[in-house]
């Protein structure tokens, strides 16, 4: 991709100014970020870099104390239907009374809007995203029964089921298996395949050339953004990570 | 049954129902205690609105107690957020300070009328009939159950027209949060209800029993169900069930009936605590022993796939060799032939076949990391569980 096809390309999610602080202590410093339209971005960066604050804060979760945030030059609340998010795995209680299914059929709450009920399109969505993500076996399990790689499938089926441009997801690979991992990596190529934006908080470096065409450098402030083969580099990395990176690429 | 037995045993099961049904929220939400905040500290609005209304069932007196409800949600939420001290530190400092004011009030000025602290602490469920509501000279019926009826009756439209967004709020809040439903909304709506139903059902049953209706038959549904209905259906179950038990109970013992109530819930906790098929505490110990045997079990057999000298497969050797009990090393070794597991041979032990495929698998599904698997597998190898 050169420079001239991605100015031409429509911007999806452009950030500006953009100040999170828990407690007065800034977490993120005041970011602009640009992410083109049908990329397979990877946000990575150290802990504590403030990678899955800024998901949030663009999903308006978090409410940023500068700056803002616009969806295909809109604000967020205005485009709510083009977003999808896959939050972490522990940010729910598994133990939660429900099955499978019905955390899927989560996913296509926001298109109903208050008030309506989930009817039989909706749970055929459902089924067919449990189906995509080669799940639809467990459909009426109980969530807590599921294993960890199966549970962040449901996670990715829901927003699936969202039918969005943009996913947002919050380390997907954290803690799954490998076969689960290669699973997920290809419906997301699927997903870019089809046009759609993807923006993956990561956390294993050794992955980012195969797995993403687009990357993002981050440590409470912006380090880099851009194309993977331009900027996937020692120079962002020592930036990024201080100069230990090498030892968070071997881990 | 005279008609006030009747009326009693009503208005016992609409608060029960009132109850059941936001508390089933709050125990998902790992809010139990909020609940406990909210009944003591709307004294004060009660009392405030008493001295105003001069009534106890008046509707404004609902409504300023419902306010001082969710004034105590924001007051531990706000303390909570300083970061200077854990949300159960801020309940514990908001309630008690609300809830004196309330019982300083009712000593300073209501000596004259029947407000007093111990009814307000366990109610009166007995006298609930005799304050009967009239319309235009007719005498519709006690007044606590046209109030919890009608508190019922909205809780019960919300919870049809809400259900979708307080199950994906209660679930995953960042979710709800990014599809649009502000959690705010559906927190604040759900303490909001629960104040109103407090208020509701404090006249009858009093500050204590609130509590335990609104967390006990939740808490017992949870036990026993993996699916949201069907834990609101049982805790509306469990608590119409302790109410009407606990009545008699006490009209058997000449009790209090709110003191009954409470007895039976704790009661049926109790016993689907012990006794619930997979969440209850025999269960779960039966199947910790069933899994140590057939931990055991598996030990064994890597043992006899890794030894082919014959000293090493002797029974009595098993004992010395992998330190196990006389009992244990039986039991196993039952376990092991009763699955067609091993060949007993002038006491030296040997795989069968199936026991070594079995052994096999388990071993590359431990090298590869997948030791869950080795669950869903017993189910194909396994006659009998341990």
């Amino acid at each position: 991709m050169t420079w001239e096809t991605v100015m031409k390309q429509k911007i999806a999610v452009k950030v500006d100014d953009l100040t999170v602080a828990y407690n007065y202590k800034p977490v993120l410093w005041d970011i602009d970020l640009e992410i083109p339209e049908g990329v397979l971005m990877a946000i990575v960066g150290p802990n504590g870099a403030g990678k899955s604050t800024l998901i949030k804060s663009i999903l308006g979760i978090l409410k940023p104390i500068a700056g803002s945030v616009t969806i295909y030059d809109k604000p967020y609340n205005k485009q709510r239907k083009l977003v999808a998010y896959v939050p972490q795995k522990g940010s729910v209680d598994w133990d939660f009374p429900t099955t499978a299914l019905d955390v899927v059929t989560m996913g296509t709450y926001g298109s109903l809007g208050w008030i309506k009920r989930p009817g039989q399109k909706q749970k055929k969505a459902a089924l067919e995203a449990l189906e995509k993500v080669g799940m639809l076996p467990f459909k009426g399990r109980q969530i807590s029964q599921l294993s960890g790689g199966q549970q962040q499938r449901i996670f990715l089926a829901r927003a699936l089921v969202q039918n969005a441009s943009i996913y947002f997801m919050d380390e997907p690979f954290q803690g799954v298996d490998a076969t689960t991992e290669i699973a997920i990596i290809n419906i997301l190529k699927e997903l870019r395949k089809a046009g759609k934006t993807v923006i993956v908080v990561h956390h294993d470096l050794q992955t980012v050339p195969e797995y993403f065409d687009w990357v993002t450098f981050l440590n409470v402030k912006k380090i880099a953004t851009g194309p993977v083969k331009d900027i996937f580099n020692d120079d962002n990395l020592t930036k990024t990570y201080g100069i230990n990176y090498k030892v968070s690429i071997q881990e | 049954m005279n008609s006030a037995q009747i009326e009693i045993q009503l208005i016992a099961s609409l608060v029960a129902i009132a109850c059941a049904i936001p508390g089933t929220f709050l125990v998902l939400r790992k809010m139990a205690m909020i609940s406990d905040a909210i009944s003591h500290s709307i004294l004060p609005g009660i009392v405030v609105g008493f001295f105003i209304t001069q009534d106890l069932n008046s509707p404004l007196l609902i409504v300023l107690a419902a306010l001082t409800g969710v004034i105590t949600v924001v007051l531990v939420e706000y303390i909570q957020k300083t970061g200077l001290v854990k949300e159960d530190t801020a309940i514990g400092l908001v309630f008690p300070a609300l809830f004196s004011i309330g019982v300083i009030l009712i000593a300073k000025n209501a000596n004259d009328v029947h407000l007093d602290v111990d009814a307000v602490l366990v109610g009166e469920l007995a006298l609930a009939p005799f304050d009967r509501l009239i319309v235009s000279g007719v005498d519709i019926g006690p007044k606590s159950l046209w109030i919890i009826g009608t508190i019922l009756l909205i809780t019960i439209l919300l919870l049809f027209a809400f259900f979708k967004e307080l199950k994906v709020s209660t679930f995953d809040k960042g979710l709800a949060a990014s599809l649009g439903f502000s959690p705010a909304i559906i927190h604040y709506g759900l303490m909001t209800v629960s104040s109103v139903t407090t208020v509701g059902a404090f006249d009858a049953v009093g500050a204590i029993l609130v509590v335990a209706l609104m967390i006990a038959p939740a808490a017992t549904a949870y036990l026993l169900t993996t699916n949201l209905k069907k834990m609101l259906a049982l805790a509306v179950f469990f608590g119409v069930f302790s109410a009407i038990s606990g009545y008699w109970l006490a009209h058997l013992l000449d009790a209090s009936i709110a003191g009954s109530i409470t007895t039976m819930l704790g009661l049926i906790f109790l016993a689907v605590y012990l006794f619930a098929p997979s969440k209850g505490v025999i269960a779960v110990m039966h199947r910790e022993k069933q899994q140590r045997t057939e931990v055991s079990l598996l030990t064994f057999l890597l043992h006899l796939k890794n030894h082919t000298e014959v000293e090493e497969r002797h029974v009595n050797h098993l004992r010395e060799h992998i330190n196990w009990q006389k009992v244990r090393a039986k039991t196993v070794l039952e376990l092991a032939l009763k699955n067609n597991m091993i060949l007993v041979n002038n006491n030296v032990v040997s795989l069968t076949k199936k026991g070594d495929t079995f052994t096999s698998k388990a071993i590359d599904y431990i090298i590869t990391n997948e030791d869950a698997q080795i669950e869903d597998m017993k189910d194909d190898f396994f006659l009998f569980r341990g």
